[in-house]
């Protein structure tokens, strides 16, 4: 759903992430049909609000990150697991609302860039709900 | 049935939706002395606030610090309990005609559970639209739908003898099976791990029953169907070790949780911008006389999807109803702190 998105914008100003005392790295979202789109994200954000920041299709985020919609599912390219790391029990739960969940499944509200994940690519799956 | 059916249910204000806005135009209709029934497809009050966050802390709610989702919830119920709405749940509505009759202007309004209503205004504050179930992206998952795959059981009896596949490890899944375990002729639950969030005493109780013999348990996900004519046979699985196998079974029970969508709301012939419904920003009207949308689903320049809004905008909607309702009575502005006449409503004087 779009709404997100529309109170992110139209709550910019008080919302606003302090862009300038953190660094910017590059993600990289796949669709499921293979097109990628590379943005920008800053470290702290969570991978779900840089996606609809830069309205990247494929992700829902229903929930707004409370980890309770299971519209923001993610594959992590292989190479990228270790850095990303496992996800926690509460977001373990929720995987359950997902669909075709695999070992690589991760809810992207729950990743939180930083430097090490400079480059991340992630897929985005057929349909979130 | 006729319109003077013994059925309809009568009420000045129809809200659709009982999330936090809805909940809040029954107070500002009440102090109107305007009465109010609600409906919500949820089984639960709080829309959002209830089903998405309960648990989760709001800062922006004026008068309030910090309060989860739940508590404002909660806290909204006791300032509305002078006013005693009457609440319809888990349905859906699925139609609001208007009709010109005698008595003046009066919309019908319809449920999916059958249910019918007969308003003198209604207010649309049904968010950002019904929570519905979640469905599988399974291919040709839809040619099986209502025929073999259900979403929700309305009536246990329809899957007597039947072999049933209940898909998920939530509550609905749990209970579902539990519940359908002495009447289908054999129940398979089917979930992706070997763990359950549902409720510790079902998950015993089919852990149970499955060491019984009395039901199936397995692990895996779906991912294709088998059938003819909408009559499934079987469903294609991966295990968690991405082996494949098939369930026999001619009847499919996914549950994956719920998600927002529009539903009907687009065919009760109001304007709609972008799945959402203009209002002008003095009554909160929409392009229907009598009826007006609150809170999530509206639109207009400058609105901000925040409940404090919504509030705003049902204490604006709620001064129009009143024009609808009584025409022949003038509004006088009123404070709840010094009105006798709004604390007698409120059962606060003594
Ligand atoms: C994680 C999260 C955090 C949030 N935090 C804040 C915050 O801090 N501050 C803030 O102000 N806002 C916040 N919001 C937004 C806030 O929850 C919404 O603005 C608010 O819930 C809108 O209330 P509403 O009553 O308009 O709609 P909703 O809460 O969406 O309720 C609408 C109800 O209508 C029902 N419905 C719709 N169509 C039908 C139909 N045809 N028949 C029957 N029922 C129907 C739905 O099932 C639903 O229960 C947050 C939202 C989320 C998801
Ligand atoms: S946005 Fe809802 S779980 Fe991630």
């Amino acid at each position: 759903m779009a709404f997100n998105m529309d109170k992110s914008e139209a709550n910019g100003g008080a919302n606003a992430f302090n862009y300038a005392e953190s660094t910017m790295t590059d993600v990289t979202f796949i669709d499921h049909s293979g097109e990628s789109r590379k943005v920008p994200a800053t470290s702290g954000m969570t991978l779900m609000e840089v996606a609809i920041k830069h309205q990247v299709p494929g992700i829902d985020a229903e929930c707004g990150g409370a980890c309770a919609c299971a519209t923001c599912h993610v594959y992590v390219e292989p190479e990228w697991m270790e850095a990303v790391g496992q996800p926690a029990s509460m977001e373990e739960d929720m995987l359950d609302f997902a669909f075709d969940v695999r070992p690589n499944s991760r809810l992207s509200c729950q990743i939180k860039i930083s430097d090490a994940l400079d480059g991340l690519r992630v897929h985005t799956p057929v349909r979130q709900s | 049935m006729t319109d003077h059916d013994d059925a309809v249910i009568k009420t000045d204000a129809l809200i659709i939706g009982a999330g936090p806005v809805g909940l809040f135009a029954v107070f500002e209709l009440g102090l109107l002395d305007i009465k109010s029934h609600l409906i919500d497809i949820l089984p639960k009050i709080g829309g959002q606030c209830a089903e998405l966050y309960p648990e989760k802390p709001i800062y922006d709610i004026p008068g309030f610090p910090v309060v989860t989702g739940q508590q404002l919830v909660n806290n909204l119920l006791q300032q509305i309990e002078p006013f005693h709405p009457e609440f319809h749940l888990g349905e859906m509505v699925v139609s609001v005609a208007r009709h010109e009759s005698e008595q003046g202007i009066v919309f019908h309004v319809e449920t999916d559970g059958g249910k019918r209503f007969e308003a003198k205004t209604v207010l649309v504050a049904a968010g950002g639209g019904s929570f519905q179930p979640k469905k599988p992206p399974i291919p040709e998952i839809d040619r099986y739908e209502n025929t073999s795959v259900f979403y929700a059981v309305r009536q246990m009896e329809s899957l007597r003898d039947h072999h049933v596949l209940i898909v998920g490890g939530g509550d609905s899944a749990l209970d579902w099976a539990l519940n359908l375990q002495s009447v289908a002729a054999r129940v398979t639950l089917m979930h992706r791990r070997d763990e359950f969030r549902a409720a510790p005493h079902s998950v015993a109780k089919m852990r149970e029953l499955v060491a019984e013999g009395k039901m199936d348990l397995l692990f895996g996900q779906v991912t294709g169907l088998e059938g003819a004519g909408g009559q499934l046979t079987a469903a294609q699985c991966k295990g968690m070790d991405q082996a494949t196998f098939t369930v026999p079974c001619d009847r499919m029970l996914p549950f994956f949780g719920l998600t927002m969508k529009l539903g009907p709301i687009a065919e009760w012939g109001l304007n709609l911008h972008e799945n959402l419904i203009p209002v002008d920003t003095e009554k909160f009207e929409t392009s229907t006389p009598g009826i007006f949308a609150i809170g999530d689903i509206n639109t207009y320049p400058g609105k901000l999807k925040l409940i404090l809004s919504g509030f705003h905008e049902a204490a604006l909607a709620a001064q129009k109803a009143h024009r609808y309702i009584y025409p022949d009575k003038r509004l006088l502005f009123q404070y709840t702190t010094s009105s006798t006449s709004l604390q007698k409503k409120l059962g606060v004087n003594g």
